[in-house]
């Protein structure tokens, strides 16, 4: 991040004093359509530059009375002017679909994607934004393209999406267009764990311990052994190779299923108690155990898997 | 040694992103282009050297692309500067000035490495460009100008792409061209509009600059550039296409006296005005379009009647402005090509036009005194005599004659025998001097390209004449042209042309009539474009009842028109189609008079759905909605495309239809 510069802080202070500048803050929900009335374009440093420029050419050639001169002068006037109708038109009904977020802990990067699309004419030099860093993009004729990038986070719970601005200095980098956009999009951000604590409870001395139980699930291939059951051998892989190939389906003893409950966690305070709760279904869910998740506003019965994952998670990131 | 290091990096900030190679062989176009505008008036070894640095750097950054040592920049720019300074005398002033600009624009490229050292490279060179006009405005120089802003503008539009897959380098040059061409409404709009200074802001530079052109002296050699000089000298259109014949076609510009034995000059003071002895028989009215001379003399038809507005006439019918003409000049003047001049020749004059240097010419005095003894008092059979001298004494009519010695006349008439119109007019008055005859050299155009096209007749430089004028009892001066009677050719074609037979060939002819065709647009360039000042410009606007128009008015049309064009352009930027065929414009019809009702079509609501809510929400309409939902359902699921009959009554039913109570 660069640092604050004073122009950054008499903007921000401009902006809350004139509610006029800022009446595209309010969040507003996707998609969003660039129209004429939220689209601003202002003449850039090297566009006021050339302006001087040109002033300087048409005093000049008028001076001179020189009319080759004042005509190119005029030229190169108009198709500077044009250029910021075409600096508006690349903004102009350009549509922020979707937005897209992967799911993060607090404290590590969210990554979020946004999906710009044009119904009409293919869009070049198209740019987003966010704090200081900018992404380019070209958006195709009827097509959409997606624009990746990375917050940074903090806290568990919902994070709102930072104002970005969609800008375009296209084609002569002499005007820039420009867009607010908030949309109404916040992503999630899931509890941060905590770096060690105790195991959960595991209530011991289950009967079937260590024994090989069959799963469903394939773990290997292996050599046809005589006695194993024939709705085992992997007929079509088997057809490729000499011998016949047998799916072991045999996986080893499972672990224990977790009953994580709120309650059992005594003598600490709510966040840190998130904090455990998260990290134990994080190993629940790295180590393939199955879960169940008692919270104070609900109860998640014993399963496993990324959705059972996600939905608990949720329900911590949520928590008061 | 203390570390001491030459840092003279560029302050651009480290974010800032390196130039791409496309952009980098742009701008190197751009600037190559504003080198090549710019060659015609610079040294052709600093064009050379810019031309070599500008190559070597593109090779250079497209081979290895390390930035330059500022230990090869720094000297570079010494020498630049002073390299100018030992030509021009200065680094101020037009010449060195654009010399300088050009030289530190290619310069410049040796140390842009960044986005935007490139815009300002750019910006400069387009301020090089139209400096480039400042030598130069013809059509050529202007078109080429206007081209070379096609890679300026292509190569600030490739700063703006983010580009990720290679293109083609002639794509780059597409939308620029069109961008161009779509602001030129607006540009000529602007430009006849910008009110014109009718005075200078400041010192003009006064165009210093030496033209080929008529000169007020006749010395040898001195023609030869000029008839080899193939820009147009003056456009003549003649009222009424009453047009003299082509060996009748004599501007006569300057009348030369006097003659020191190697140049003929006009001589003295004017001399005594001796008027009422023209006597027009037959006139020809005509204006003169006239380029650049630097000069005040008018070239004229034979022989002008009066001079036309703000010049005057001397004694000897010569024509001159009240000012210098440093732009191209329009005048009338009406000619009559039978006249009586001087019949009464008064004895300054006649001792003006007999006088001769001493020591030249004995054997040319010895010959003419042989004539007057044959001839007797007979001034026009010695003048006849002279003339068949030249056509019957072996000489002949080239541009590239032999050297003459110390005496002029004589090594001419006895020795070389060869040369062109000078060469014969100033021996042939001479002659005529030495028999007595009161004469003079006449120098001005003679000729010209009919033009058919524009209806006018293009003069040349190359069509550079001289001619003697004799005096003769009772006639007055009349005009003897003993280049005629070496080759009548001169007379009747052009005098490169008569000059060299033999080259004037198919493919010559052809060349040379094409190049006569496209005069008519150089003329229209020099009318319309560069010759549109404050005063015409403020006729602008006579035949809308607009008399004279002011500043004032002009910005305002100006301003107006301006806003007109930016509005149209405007509409065209907002201007979106709408997506979608007849159904979808249709049903958005409906959705919005839905929307009025209060249910407004949600972004994930299919058609079934929504019909249903609306007839949900409103329903005395319950019917004609289940039935619109039906048409639509069929006309938009059916088929591909819907048939066309029952989609004009879907749409019928869609107007009819109405979120209000129908009162029956």
């Amino acid at each position: 991040m660069r640092p604050a510069s004073p122009w950054r802080r008499i903007m921000a202070q401009a902006e809350r004093r004139l509610p006029s500048l800022t009446r595209l803050r309010a969040r507003e929900p996707l998609p969003i359509v660039l129209t004429r009335r939220r689209i601003y374009i202002v003449p850039t440093a090297f566009g006021v530059g050339f302006t001087v420029l040109l002033g300087v050419m048409l005093i000049g050639a008028l001076n001179y009375a020189n009319n080759a001169a004042l005509m190119l002068s005029c030229l190169l006037g108009a198709a500077s002017a044009g250029s910021m109708l075409v600096a508006f038109r690349v903004l102009n009904g350009l549509t922020i679909g979707t937005l897209r977020s992967d799911s993060a802990v607090a404290g590590k990067p969210i990554r979020i994607s946004l999906d710009v699309s044009s119904s009409d004419s293919a869009r070049q030099g198209v740019h987003l934004e966010i704090g200081a860093r900018i992404l380019g993009a070209q958006v195709p004729s009827r097509g959409a393209t997606t624009l990746e990038f990375e917050l940074p986070t903090e806290f568990r719970g919902w994070l709102t999406l930072p104002r970005m601005r969609i800008f375009t200095t296209w084609p002569l980098g002499m005007f820039r267009a420009w867009s607010w956009l908030s949309p109404d999009h916040p992503v999630l951000v899931y509890p941060r764990p905590e770096v060690f604590g105790p195991p959960p409870f595991e209530p011991q001395g289950d009967a079937d311990r260590g024994r090989p139980r069959q799963g469903d699930e394939l773990a290997a291939l292996r050599d046809y052994r005589p006695g194993d059951p024939r709705r085992h051998i992997a007929w079509k892989l088997s057809a490729r190779h000499h011998g016949l190939l047998v799916k072991d389906l045999e996986q080893p003893a499972p672990q224990h299923d977790w009953r994580l409950a709120w309650d059992s966690i005594r003598n600490l305070d709510s966040e840190s108690r998130i904090a455990r709760l998260a990290r134990w279904i994080d190993e629940a869910h790295q180590s393939g155990r199955r879960w169940s998740l008692q919270l104070p506003d609900g109860y998640f019965d014993i399963a496993q898997g990324d959705e059972h994952y996600h939905r608990c998670m949720t329900a911590l990131a949520l928590q008061p | 040694m203390t570390g001491f290091r030459l840092s003279l990096k560029s302050r651009v900030a480290p974010g800032q992103p390196r130039l791409d190679t496309r952009s980098f062989d742009l701008v190197c176009l751009t600037m190559a282009a504003v080198l090549a505008s710019h060659a015609m008036h610079l040294p052709w070894w600093l064009t050379l050297v810019l031309g070599v640095i500008l190559a070597l750097r593109w090779h250079q950054r497209r081979t290895n692309g390390r930035p330059v040592s500022a230990w090869l920049k720094l000297p570079l720019i010494a020498l630049l500067i002073s390299s100018i300074v030992a030509t021009y005398g200065s680094i101020f002033g037009r010449d060195p000035g654009s010399a300088f600009a050009v030289g530190l624009l290619v310069l410049k490229l040796l140390e842009s490495e960044h986005a935007r050292d490139a815009r300002v490279s750019i910006a400069f060179a387009c301020f090089a460009l139209m400096s480039a006009l400042l030598f130069d405005q013809s059509m050529l120089a202007t078109a080429w100008v206007a081209l070379s802003l096609v890679p300026a503008l292509a190569a600030l539009r490739s700063l703006e792409s983010a580009r990720d897959e290679p293109r083609r380098i002639s794509g780059e040059f597409r939308a620029p061209l069109l961008m161009l061409a779509l602001s030129i409404p607006l540009a000529l709009f602007a430009f006849l509009f910008v009110p014109r200074l009718s005075s200078p802001l400041w010192g003009a530079p006064s165009n210093t600059q030496s033209t080929t052109g008529l000169s007020n002296r006749m010395a040898p050699g001195e023609m030869t550039d000029l008839l080899t000089d193939d820009t147009p000298a003056m456009r003549v259109t003649f009222d009424g296409g009453l047009m003299p014949d082509r060996p009748q076609r004599y501007f006569r510009a300057y009348v030369l006296w006097k003659f020191d034995g190697k140049e003929w000059s006009e001589g003295a003071a004017p001399m005594r005005s001796t008027a009422d002895t023209l006597q027009p028989s037959l006139t020809i009215s005509y204006e003169i379009s006239l380029e650049a001379t630097h000069e005040r003399v008018m070239p004229v038809l034979d022989m002008p009647v009066a001079p036309p507005d703000d010049a005057r006439m001397s004694a000897d019918r010569t024509v001159t402005a009240r000012r210098r003409m440093d732009d191209t000049t329009r005048y009338r003047v009406v000619s009559s090509p039978q006249y009586r001049l001087d019949v009464d020749l008064p004895q300054e004059v006649r001792d003006r036009a007999l006088r001769l240097p001493d020591n030249v010419g004995p054997k040319a005095r010895a010959l003419a005194a042989s004539w007057r003894a044959k001839e007797g008092s007979d001034d026009g059979a010695v003048a006849l005599a002279a003339l068949a001298l030249f056509r019957n004494g072996g000489f002949s009519y080239t541009l590239a004659p032999a050297p003459l010695g110390t005496d002029r006349i004589d090594d001419f008439l006895f020795g070389t025998h060869e040369g062109y119109c000078e060469h014969y007019a100033s021996s042939f008055t001479f002659l005529m001097r030495a028999a007595g005859i009161p004469a003079r050299v006449v120098t001005g155009y003679q000729g010209g390209y009919w033009n058919s096209l524009g209806n006018y007749l293009l003069v040349r430089q190359s069509d550079a004449h001289a001619w003697s004028e004799i005096w003769l009892e009772g006639r007055g001066w009349v005009r003897y042209d003993p280049t005629g009677a070496v080759r009548p050719q001169r007379v009747n074609q052009a005098g490169a042309s008569a000059a060299q037979p033999g080259q004037d060939t198919f493919g010559g002819q052809w060349l040379r009539d094409v190049r006569n065709r496209l005069d008519i647009v150089n003329q229209w360039w020099g009318r319309g474009v560069i010759g549109f000042d404050a005063f015409r410009q403020r006729g602008l606007l006579r035949p809308f009842g607009v008399e004279n128009a002011d500043i004032g008015k002009l910005s305002l049309i100006l301003v107006a028109g301006c806003s007109l064009l930016v509005a149209i352009a405007l509409a065209w930027a907002l201007f979106r189609p709408r997506d979608g065929d007849a159904l979808d414009r249709t049903m958005r019809r409906l959705e919005s008079k839905l929307a009025r009702a209060g249910i407004k079509r949600r972004t994930s609501e299919g058609p079934r759905h929504f019909f249903a809510r609306a007839a949900r929400a409103l329903p005395a309409q319950r019917e004609a909605l289940e039935e619109l939902s039906r048409r639509y359902l069929r006309l938009r699921y059916g088929s591909d495309k819907p048939p066309p009959e029952p989609l004009r009554e879907f749409s019928g039913k869609v107007r009819e239809f109405t979120t209000r109570r129908v009162v029956k």
